[in-house]
């Protein structure tokens, strides 16, 4: 991985973008071969957050590393929760209640929209609209004020547990999360005036950094950047896992897998979860939210596979069960890392300004990237 | 009375011998007046900044430093001179050292040939225009040589699109201000204001005060709008704030700068975007000529001819300036000089050919 050994040619400039870089979002390494402002070729070089969190989950069992799938793509804890408790839940068959499946599908798609909206704000800041930035912040503030109600955290939120969620609605925030869809939905028409219809933007993210739907399946790409490119897969319909079948909703697919497909079809899927938290709202049923687990949850031996539509791309969790408090074996599978390795040759050709325009279109989050 | 009293008295007492054992010394208080116009305005320019950005961007901005926050600008002044000048130790010492202070010197020089006002103007050089012109452009050597001598990567590619963009941009920006020259037939500051404010060829009815300031006629309006694009990238502006470029560069040629060497280019920058605001309202739209009165009888004589309509107009103008900047991504180097040499040069160099007719037609 690391750049150092190869000469350097006459006229190339090797320039290391990172880890310690604004734009790089969170640390990540670049190494860039400039020609001019060109670049030549780019390697990334990761490994700077990673925080053993499969280890961490082995040794200290399901229950109490629960808390820690929040750690990993903290701009969307939910998903990757969802992910560790349905690997927990498939290992022990665990049955979740009704209504714990309906608020776990409420409240990951109220964070999905958080995440995109993040996504929105920094990729146009990326780009240089810094603006765009605090318009959608604004709007998540209003996400995060929800999360703060319901699990009592604004990010790191430990709201899924095994078997089930960890509160139930409070009484009044039904009305205010439908007020606050409200908002939201009427304030995207307002982003794409400010930034994805502005010439400037356009001439920055149109055509940027294709990706072809064959380079996005063979690096195993997933989620909104691989949907962006044409790949037709979303698990939460391929592969449906809580209620989603009972549940309709559109999988929002692009078409040149460029940078602004990769954000058009972020804001797209906004809409999309704005719908799915309504019918989650309107078909939530009564019962209770958590299945009583023993004193000592023990997943016995076997392997499971768990596996959610994160806000960045497939998060799974595959675990090997030994009948012990915790699993014998825990694999994260991060759509982050698979996501980032198609950056190399989407860089290559491509302008210094392209970089950030590229990586931010990506989407990474490095605490996702390196566990 | 007494007042009147107590100031002959100091003038007569201390002013007069000074002024008789130095007499040059009344040179200084025109450079006086402008260093401290640029301090103050740059302080203020600052908080207007912080303070219109966040108007812009929904946010309320300072608060706590004095009311609605007017003195941040001076603490982060302190801030800054309290801060650790630190060089890196590869750099190229001097060249490192004095860069902030070539790109600030001419910033502050090219004020000279300003007219704030009626007579308000330090040196009215029968060349003023090509003096700003000339001078104003030395201060890309500054970026230039700092992005150079920080020995940093980044800060060498901030400084060589410095020298892209901004010798690119100037051409617009001088086939613009010849337009003026023509239909104005001098260079000297004061009297292209002076020449506005008469009103004496324009196409409008001449009653009307700001009949004769050259945006309204056809080319004076095309090369206000090429000034003006090309004013942006001169002063690093986003969309053309390339050599700094936060997200790409980190922050460009000033990269390794800290303490008071960084504020001195921020100083720069805040100059020199009132001053392209002071170029543009002065050649384009009348200087300190007033549009409602030119000498104003009792309550009117305050909207006459003055001072206060040059802030006014700089003001309205730096207002745009920032509102562009808040609203508008970054453009990429090719697509920023392909609108300088596809789009404005050419259109510049047609609007002369226009402004040729304009005179032959219509007159100087």
């Amino acid at each position: 991985m690391q750049g150092h050994a190869e000469p350097v040619h006459h006229e190339e400039m090797l320039i290391n973008m990172g880890p310690q870089h604004p734009s790089t979002h969170g640390v990540l390494r670049l190494l860039l071969r400039l020609r001019g402002e060109v670049i030549e070729s780019a390697r990334f070089v990761i490994g700077y957050l990673h925080r053993c969190h499969e280890q961490l989950t082995e040794q200290n069992g399901w229950i109490r590393a629960m808390p820690l799938p929040d750690r990993l793509d903290y701009l969307s804890p939910i998903t990757s929760e969802w992910a560790m408790a349905l690997a927990a839940e498939r290992l022990a068959q665990v049955e979740v209640p009704e209504r714990a499946e309906w608020l776990r599908v409420l409240s990951s798609e109220l964070y999905r929209i958080a995440s995109h909206l993040v996504f929105v704000g920094t990729f146009a800041m990326d780009v240089g609209a810094t603006t765009m930035f605090l318009y959608t912040f604004r709007e998540r503030e209003l996400l995060l004020d929800i999360f703060e109600k319901l699990s009592g955290q604004r990010m790191t939120c430990h709201y899924i547990r095994v078997g089930g969620v960890g509160w139930d609605l409070p009484s009044g925030l039904d009305a205010e999360i439908r007020r606050v869809l409200k908002t939201v939905e009427s304030r995207l028409p307002e982003y794409d005036d400010v930034f994805t219809n502005n010439r400037v933007a356009r001439a920055r993210i149109e055509g940027v950094g294709t990706m072809s739907a064959e380079r996005c399946r063979a690096f195993g790409a997933s989620g909104p950047v691989a949907r962006a490119s044409g790949v037709d897969f979303d698990l939460r319909r391929d592969a449906p896992y809580g209620v989603y079948d009972k549940l309709d909703f559109d999988v929002v697919t692009g078409e040149r897998g460029d940078c602004l497909d990769r954000l058009t079809c972020r804001t797209m899927e906004i809409r999309e979860s704005i719908k799915l938290c309504r019918q989650a709202l309107d078909g939530l049923p009564e019962g209770d939210i958590r299945t009583k687990l023993p004193a000592r949850f023990k997943t016995p031996e076997g392997v499971a596979y768990g596996a959610v539509e994160g806000g960045r791309g497939e998060c799974g969790y595959f675990a090997i069960g030994d009948g012990g408090e915790a699993p014998y074996r825990l694999k994260i599978r991060s759509g982050c890392f698979s996501n980032l390795h198609l950056i190399e040759k989407a860089l290559a050709g491509w302008k210094l300004a392209d970089v950030v325009a590229i990586l931010g279109s990506i989407d990474i989050v490095l605490g996702d990237v390196d566990r | 009375m007494e007042e009147r009293g107590w100031l002959e008295s100091l003038v007569n007492g201390l002013v007069q011998p000074l002024y008789d054992a130095v007499p040059w010394i009344v040179h200084l208080v025109p450079l006086l007046w402008i260093l401290v116009l640029v301090a103050v305005s740059v302080l203020i320019l600052i908080w207007a900044e912080r303070k219109v950005s966040a108007d812009i961007q929904s946010r309320v901005g300072p608060l706590h430093h004095g009311p609605i926050g007017v003195f941040q600008s001076v603490w982060d002044a302190l801030k800054l001179l309290t801060k650790e000048d630190t060089i890196p130790r590869q750099a190229d010492r001097l060249v490192f050292c004095i860069a902030p202070f070539i790109a600030f010197v001419p910033a502050v020089l090219v004020y000279v040939v300003i007219p704030f006002g009626k007579g308000w103007i330090a040196a009215d050089l029968n060349v003023g225009l090509w003096y700003l012109l000339s001078v104003g452009s030395l201060g890309v050597v500054g970026v230039i040589v700092a992005g150079w001598a920080s020995n940093n990567k980044w800060s060498l590619l901030g400084g060589m699109r410095a020298a892209a963009q901004l010798i690119t941009y100037e051409i617009p920006m001088f086939l613009s201000v010849v337009v003026v020259i023509m239909m104005a037939g001098t260079l000297s500051m004061d009297d292209i204001v002076r020449n506005q404010a008469g009103g004496r060829w324009s196409l409008a009815p001449p009653e009307t005060p700001f009949a004769g300031w050259y945006c309204f006629t056809i080319p004076g309006l095309i090369a206000s709008v090429l000034y003006l694009v090309a004013a942006l990238a001169e002063v690093n502006r986003q969309p053309f704030d390339l050599p700094e470029a936060e997200s790409e560069l980190v922050s460009g040629f000033n990269t390794e700068y800290s303490g008071m060497r960084f504020a001195i280019f921020f100083l720069a920058e805040f100059s020199n975007t009132a001053l392209v605001a002071g170029i543009a309202a002065t050649i384009f739209f009348g200087g300190w000529s007033s549009p409602i009165v030119s000498e104003g009888e009792g309550i009117w004589q305050i909207f006459g001819d003055g001072i206060v309509w040059y802030f006014v107009k700089i003001t309205a103008l730096i207002y745009g300036m920032m509102w562009v900047k808040w609203t508008l991504p970054r453009v990429r180097i090719d697509q920023m000089l392909q609108v300088a040499w596809k789009g404005l040069i050419p259109l510049a160099l047609i609007n002369v050919a226009i402004a040729v007719a304009h005179v032959a037609w219509v007159g100087p």
